[in-house]
């Protein structure tokens, strides 16, 4: 039987290779892999760890993928170095996934025929199985366990140094210090066998580095919920949906913790599960006409839902922001995947003639920058500003730079007419053009007993928000607000360009979760002498940048992960750029875009002949 | 049709409130409805509401959804900030509206098409939310603005200005309001202001989920013979359970009521409403009684009207979300970000 080592001599790499757990979700994998990534980020070694789930609760299979990258490079890698196979229902897949040379960790209490093995990849078994149910009595203490067990194995496999992931799981069980010591146990079983009947270590190895610096571990849906915190934000309205529930729950969750007002105990925040997506947006809407500062959380398909709503906030002009964590659709489509799908539903939504203001962060860090300043440009502006994460940077932790804050700075709440203004004789007319910015001035109910107030309306009005369907009014009023859109593009985050080391023929457009794979990939098609220029926008509308970008190249690759090519559609539409110009690269299968794809994608228009080889 | 200003004339003698405020400064643009219509004497009932309870106008947010009754913000309280929003979405942008800001008064006002269909889910989720408002249905069994389609109140069997006969079931608001857990239900009729104003007053004096719904005849398309919802029909078949007056203190009973028809309920804010119980059997603290009432009288074909249902001590949404008592709008900088050292903990930990 194959038990230990087979003839193959494995793969050889410090620092810089993928281990992919094959689990059932619901089975507690999911803590224990992530000790596993952070041990080794402890270590000071860059990790980047992936979840890749069903949309179900318990019984399907889970993986859960983490690239060791001492180069620090944080997208998907494609392929597995090291597969921890413990979900019989996938086996022959998590068999063949594995790379030539790679390893196989699995449970071998049941003996499996040789057929069910590949004869290129180092076979690493353990009786799993057996060791818990030696050990332990209670069935969940042997399920959960045994997931610390194996951790404990790879510990040992891998050459992490076992005293960082026990103070690990001494941080993570503070509070429950009775979970400590058994959990410690478990992990010492696992790492003893490994360390007496395997060939510890392999040769897949984490060495110490200090390649971490002070970078922080976080999923970007939390670290917008904070950034909405820092924001100011005061009024939730949301209504669950994967992958963008836990974004309100970790507002909820900072809230609690930020926000309760010392002497009385009560909350400076009100979060309101709506009873759906129109709810939701609705209550975002009439808070923030209000004045408070409010948001609602979700995906395409509450998108979707919001159409209508979200063509009022525009043509009223209220602020409100939108966190997309965008997931591959249409309708349901697969809820648990990643896509960049709903640039074209958020640019444009709503019925009439309607754009909106996007913003495309590339990590965490971003998530928490662009979270708190929707809020100011969505006060700025008077209109919905969209947030535009995924899953993939949504629900995955990722290693950012810290965040940071100036505690100098204001809210900046637009411009709001107050008592003082209006008794000085300010001139109030709801959407009046007094500055030439296309941004009227407005006035929050109640502020004054005869002056200042004003009706609200979806339907046609004019510079002083009185009901008319004059044509001419109405014209007046929807080139303000173009004029207002215009304003924003000076606004927003400008696009960040990392031009290649000598001047290129070829430039890259890219946006949001993609920004490791490309950074990567540049890297790639660089060793094969393609260099590019690349520039990452950071927001919608376009800086000037962008069309003196594309301008300056002879042709510019689009990579994006939808089919369609969404934001190509955008830069041809809104820049009037020559469709033959801007090149398509599409990744659309659900899974996080990886460096090898673009580069594999673009190497073959620049050089068909020679694609550049695989990464190592 | 554009917006019509009404001309701001006022007789010297003229009554003031408490406030020195004349009705004058509780209206607003002249209606563009039709004449006779319903929703006109209920617009000028929230005028004399607001100006009897010496409302500040600019205190008062009135929001509305789509369709007839919904156009209606416009003709009163010009001097308050209005909010026509979506069709059927009315109680989400006053929710929200309500959370940012809970010193103001919300006066949410929809219509049967605006809250029995396309909104009937936004209208049971505010109620049983205990959001802090006055919510008026102006009711009349009919789409108005598109020209005499049924809607979800109109009664099975009724019929319509072109001779078609509803054969859907009807949706009973009060009812799902009672249900639902609504602290303030009532039913009126826009053709009696008399019961109508202090319905109003009661409810805005309310500090919970106050719901009236008020039936109010379209004489466009649905004042006919045949219909539920016309003038003569709601005066032959109003079933008065009682007869309600606001008073700001607790006054003297005069002896000309019999022992045991009048009943005297102090709300939260102090205010005492007095009512004259018409229906001796009605207890309006008896949700399920009251629910029972409606359903047995609805099935005889008759409409009851009064207060239906008041709990003296409600709670709001604000209550259940433990909001701070300073309005969520004014809160600032200091109050809302933790700052630099907070994060750099944060940081720490995410290490």
């Amino acid at each position: 039987m194959l038990q230990t080592l087979s003839e193959i001599a494995g793969l050889q790499r410090v620092n810089d290779f993928v281990v992919t757990f094959a689990n059932v979700n619901g089975s507690g994998s999911a803590s224990a892999n992530a000790l596993f990534g952070k041990s080794i980020l402890r270590m000071g070694v860059p990790v980047a760890p992936r979840n890749i789930f069903p949309s179900n609760i318990q019984g399907l299979p889970t993986w859960y993928e983490v690239r060791v990258s001492e180069a620090g490079h944080l997208g998907a890698r494609g392929g597995v170095d090291l597969m921890v196979a413990m979900n019989p229902q996938t086996w022959d897949q998590d068999i063949s996934a594995i790379e030539p040379g790679g390893y196989l960790f699995y449970d071998s209490t049941k003996p499996l025929p040789a057929t069910k093995f590949r004869d290129d990849i180092v076979v690493l078994g353990m009786p799993l199985t057996e060791l818990c149910n030696r050990a332990y009595g209670d069935p969940r203490e042997r399920q959960l366990l045994k997931n610390i067990i194996y951790v404990g194995a790879l510990v040992a496999l891998l050459a992490i140094d076992p005293a960082i992931t026990e103070t690990l799981l001494a941080e993570q069980f503070r509070g429950k210090d009775k979970l400590i010591a058994p959990n410690i146990a478990a992990l010492r079983m696992g790492w003893e066998y490994a360390r007496a009947q395997l060939p510890c270590p392999i040769g897949l190895r984490v060495r110490p580095a200090a390649a971490v610096g002070d970078r922080i571990a976080i999923d970007g849906n939390a670290a917008a919920a904070l950034g909405a915190l820092y924001g100011g934000a005061t009024v939730a309205a949301w209504y669950p949906i994967t992958p963008s529930s836990s974004l309100a729950e970790a507002f909820m969750r900072y809230c609690h913790r930020f926000r309760i007002d010392q002497a009385t105990g009560r909350h400076r925040f009100a979060v309101v599960q709506a009873e759906d997506e129109l709810a939701s947006i609705g209550m975002v809407i009439g808070a923030a006409w209000n004045g408070a500062r409010a948001f609602t959380a979700t995906s395409g398909p509450g998108i979707s839902l919001m159409q209508e709503f979200l063509g009022l906030a525009y043509f009223a002009e209220i602020p409100a922001v939108i966190f997309d964590v965008q997931r591959a659709g249409p309708s349901t489509g697969m809820p648990t995947r990643t896509q960049q799908c709903d640039i074209l539903a958020c640019a444009y939504a709503s019925h009439g003639d309607t754009k909106h203001v996007l913003l495309f962060p590339e990590d965490p860090h971003e998530c928490f920058t662009m979270a708190a300043l929707a809020f100011d440009l969505a006060d700025r502006l008077q209109t919905p500003i969209f947030v535009m994460l995924d899953l993939d940077i949504g629900m995955n932790e990722r290693l950012c730079q810290p965040f940071a804050w100036d505690d100098t700075k204001r809210m900046d709440r637009g411009k709001v007419m107050t008592a003082a203004d209006l008794d000085a004789g300010k001139e109030f007319g709801r959407y009046l053009d007094v500055d030439g910015d296309g941004i009227p001035y407005r006035t929050y109910p109640g502020t004054h007993p005869t002056r200042g107030a004003f009706f609200t309306r979806g339907t046609s009005k004019d510079r002083y928000a009185r009901y008319t369907e004059d044509g001419a009014a109405y014209a007046d009023n929807m080139l303000r607000l173009l004029r207002k859109h215009a304003t924003a593009r000076h606004l927003l985050p400008r696009p960040i360009a990392r031009p290649a080391p000598a001047p290129a023929r070829f430039g890259a457009i890219y946006f949001g979760s993609t920004s490791p794979a490309m950074d990567e990939a540049v890297l790639l098609l660089a060793a094969r002498a393609l260099p590019l220029d690349l520039l990452r926008l950071r927001g919608f509308p376009f800086h000037d940048d962008v069309a003196r970008f594309i301008a300056d190249h002879q042709q510019v690759f689009v990579v994006e992960q939808n089919r369609d090519g969404q934001l190509r559609t955008l830069l041809i539409n809104e820049l009037e750029i020559d469709p033959a110009k801007l090149i398509r690269v599409v990744h659309f299968d659900g899974t996080p875009i990886t460096a090898r794809f673009i580069a594999t994608a673009i190497a073959a228009t620049l050089a068909p002949a020679t694609l550049p080889e695989e990464a190592p | 049709m554009t917006f019509l200003p009404k001309p701001k004339l006022s007789h010297p003698g003229l009554a003031r409130n408490a406030l020195g405020y004349t009705r004058r400064d509780y209206e607003g643009a002249i209606s563009t409805l039709c004449a006779g219509c319903g929703h006109d004497s209920i617009s000028a009932a929230i005028v004399r509401a607001c100006f009897a309870l010496d409302l500040p106008p600019h205190r008062i947010a009135k929001l509305s959804g789509i369709g007839c009754s919904s156009k209606t913000p416009t003709y009163f309280l010009g001097a308050s900030h209005g909010f026509n929003s979506v069709h059927g979405r009315m109680p989400s942008v006053l929710t929200g509206a309500n959370l940012a800001n809970r010193s103001l008064i919300y006066l949410g006002v929809s219509g049967d098409g605006d809250s029995a269909s396309i909104g009937i889910g936004q209208f049971a989720h505010a109620i049983r939310r205990g959001v802090n408002m006055v919510y008026i249905v102006e009711n009349n069994g009919v789409y108005g603005l598109t020209k005499g389609q049924f809607s979800a109140t109109a009664d099975r069997g009724a019929k319509s200005k072109r001779g078609v006969i509803n054969t859907d079931e009807s949706i009973d608001l009060v009812g799902i309001a009672l249900q639902l857990g609504a602290t303030f239900v009532a039913r009126s009729f826009s053709g009696d202001k008399a019961q109508l104003v202090p319905l109003i007053e009661a409810a805005i004096k309310h500090e919970g989920a106050a719901f009236i719904d008020c039936i109010s005849p379209c004489v466009a398309f649905n004042n006919h013979e045949g219909s539920t919802k016309s003038y003569d029909f709601v005066r032959e078949h109003n079933e008065v359970v009682n007869r309600l007056d606001v008073i700001e203190s607790r006054p003297e009973i005069t002896v000309d009521y019999a022992p045991g028809a009048v009943e005297m309920v102090q709300q939260h804010d102090g205010t005492w409403l007095r009512l004259r119980k018409l229906a001796d059997d009605y207890d309006l603290h008896d949700r399920v009684a009251a629910m029972d009432h409606m359903q047995r009288h609805h099935a005889a074909g008759e409409i009851v009207t009064g207060l239906l249902y008041v709990d003296p001590e409600p709670r709001d949404l604000h209550q259940h979300l433990n909001t701070v008592e300073t309005p969520l709008n004014a809160l600032d900088d200091a109050a809302l970000v933790p700052g630099a050292a907070a994060l750099e903990k944060l940081n720490a930990a995410l290490r």
